[in-house]
């Protein structure tokens, strides 16, 4: 029984960069199991509590697009053909690489005030990302 | 309707239905238009109650300043009843939102701190949470975890939907600071017994998820589980293509986001249908397209749109 597993990009590091994966397993917890044993170590970013009885808190996964804590979690059914994503926890937006360092930029307020900072009036921070939550 | 000022006339949203993209006269969709509102979207809510909540409790008088991380909607609504009152706005956003957004909200007085666009949201509200902790005098009203946020929608949109629609059967709603569906979803299900609360949650680009680890994710502090009866990731395809089917169907010219909420609201309509039961499904517009006619959205075929959205926040 064939289970396709879309990875995010900062757990790739555990399918050798694969983004797609192939597993097998009549649920979630089973589907994990098997993964590791190909990938080692990427159960354990997924799951959490004693023995690994829950999926981390930051970790979002979804069965053909429906989250998995509405159906079961880790005890969720699978079947042939299912499609597996997951996905980190986010605050809804959007980024694109990794920061190590955050850069803020203050704007006066101005009527199109989009672009970039206008030399006279704008003040430029550097502020270290900090984590969220 | 005639109202005292504009914050006045925050809600009261009319809810049409969508004859042409419903299945049947069993099973009916509702939109309810939140692009009504004075400017533009369901955030206007939020924002009213947030300061008004603020304003009981002391924390604002006038001359104070607010600070808020917002990638747009939120902030624009905010510029307004900030500026009607009388206090500086300081919005944190994401530096790839779009350049309407950040018009819009120079256009009503409020200043704009960019975090960047890599940590996307995430670091809109870690930035801001530090902002806020170094000038203490500043009122950070925190949208993600101000029960205000979800209370305006328990107050107004929930019982508005019920008054409009007393057979309702299903409510989905987008989910991002989880205010709309935390609120609205809880009301319905006081009033509704076994009603089905849906969250349709926007799923971005490949590159956008780019945390350094997971231990950096984020859980809005409103965010409650038991409130949905389900959740669904909606990739930018299928929000598309919703987003044109409303516009080309029904005449409703929506934001992206909507297109999502749309696509989980079909698939509870697709099965009501197969389950033979009759079903009014309830969906929010969050706001018109007009502020993501730039990320070219609403022009070519759906896969160069689909292009033109990656690494865009477009919810």
């Amino acid at each position: 029984m064939a289970v396709q597993v879309r990875v995010p990009t900062i757990l790739r590091s555990y399918t050798g960069n694969s983004k797609v994966v192939e597993g097998a397993g009549d649920t979630l917890a089973a589907l994990f199991e098997d993964l590791d044993t190909r990938h080692p170590g990427l159960r354990g970013r997924l799951v959490s509590g004693d023995g690994g009885g829950e999926l981390h808190r930051f970790v979002n996964v979804y069965i053909n697009d429906e989250d998995v804590r509405f159906l079961g979690g880790l005890d969720a059914k699978l079947a042939d053909g299912d499609s597996v994503t997951i996905l980190p926890a986010v605050a809804g937006g959007s980024a694109i690489v990794p920061a190590t360092l955050g850069r803020v930029t203050i704007l006066p307020a101005v009527a199109g005030g989009s672009a970039i900072v206008p030399a006279t009036l704008g003040r430029v921070t550097i502020l270290p990302a900090v984590a969220g939550g | 309707m005639r109202f005292e000022s504009l914050v006045d006339s925050v809600g009261r949203t009319p809810l049409v239905g969508l004859p042409r993209l419903s299945p049947s006269a069993e099973v009916r969709l509702w939109a309810k238009l939140e692009q009504d509102n004075p400017t533009g979207s369901i955030k206007d809510r939020a924002a009213l109650w947030m300061v008004q909540d603020a304003e009981k409790r002391g924390l604002l008088s006038p001359g104070a300043t607010v600070l808020e991380p917002t990638s747009g909607n939120t902030g624009i609504s905010l510029a307004m009843v900030c500026s009607q009152r009388g206090y500086r706005l300081i919005c944190v956003m994401p530096e790839n939102t779009s350049i309407e957004r950040r018009q819009l909200l120079a256009m009503w007085g409020a200043e704009i701190i960019f975090s960047p666009a890599a940590g996307g949201s995430n670091e809109a509200v870690a930035v801001a949470k530090r902002l806020s902790a170094e000038n203490p005098d500043w009122v950070m009203l925190y949208q993600y975890g101000n029960p205000a946020n979800a209370q305006a929608h328990y107050e107004t949109t929930g019982p508005e939907i019920l008054e409009d629609l007393p057979t309702i059967t299903h409510f989905v709603a987008g989910l991002g600071t989880t205010g709309t569906l935390m609120g609205t979803g809880r009301y319905l299900k006081e009033q509704v017994p076994g009603i089905t609360v849906i969250a349709a949650e926007p799923r971005y680009g490949e590159l956008v998820y780019g945390l350094r680890n997971i231990d950096e994710g984020f859980v809005p502090e409103l965010y409650d589980a038991s409130v949905l009866t389900s959740r669904y990731s909606v990739g930018p395809k299928e929000a598309l293509r919703r987003t044109r089917d409303l516009v080309e169907q029904e005449g409703i010219f929506a934001g992206i986001s909507t297109g999502a909420i749309l696509h989980a609201a079909l698939a509870q309509a697709d099965k009501a249908v197969k389950d033979g039961r009759q079903a009014d499904i309830a969906f929010i517009v969050c706001d018109g397209g007009w502020k993501y006619l730039s990320t070219g959205a609403y022009a070519g075929t759906l896969e160069e749109a689909e292009a033109a959205l990656e690494g865009q926040l477009w919810a």
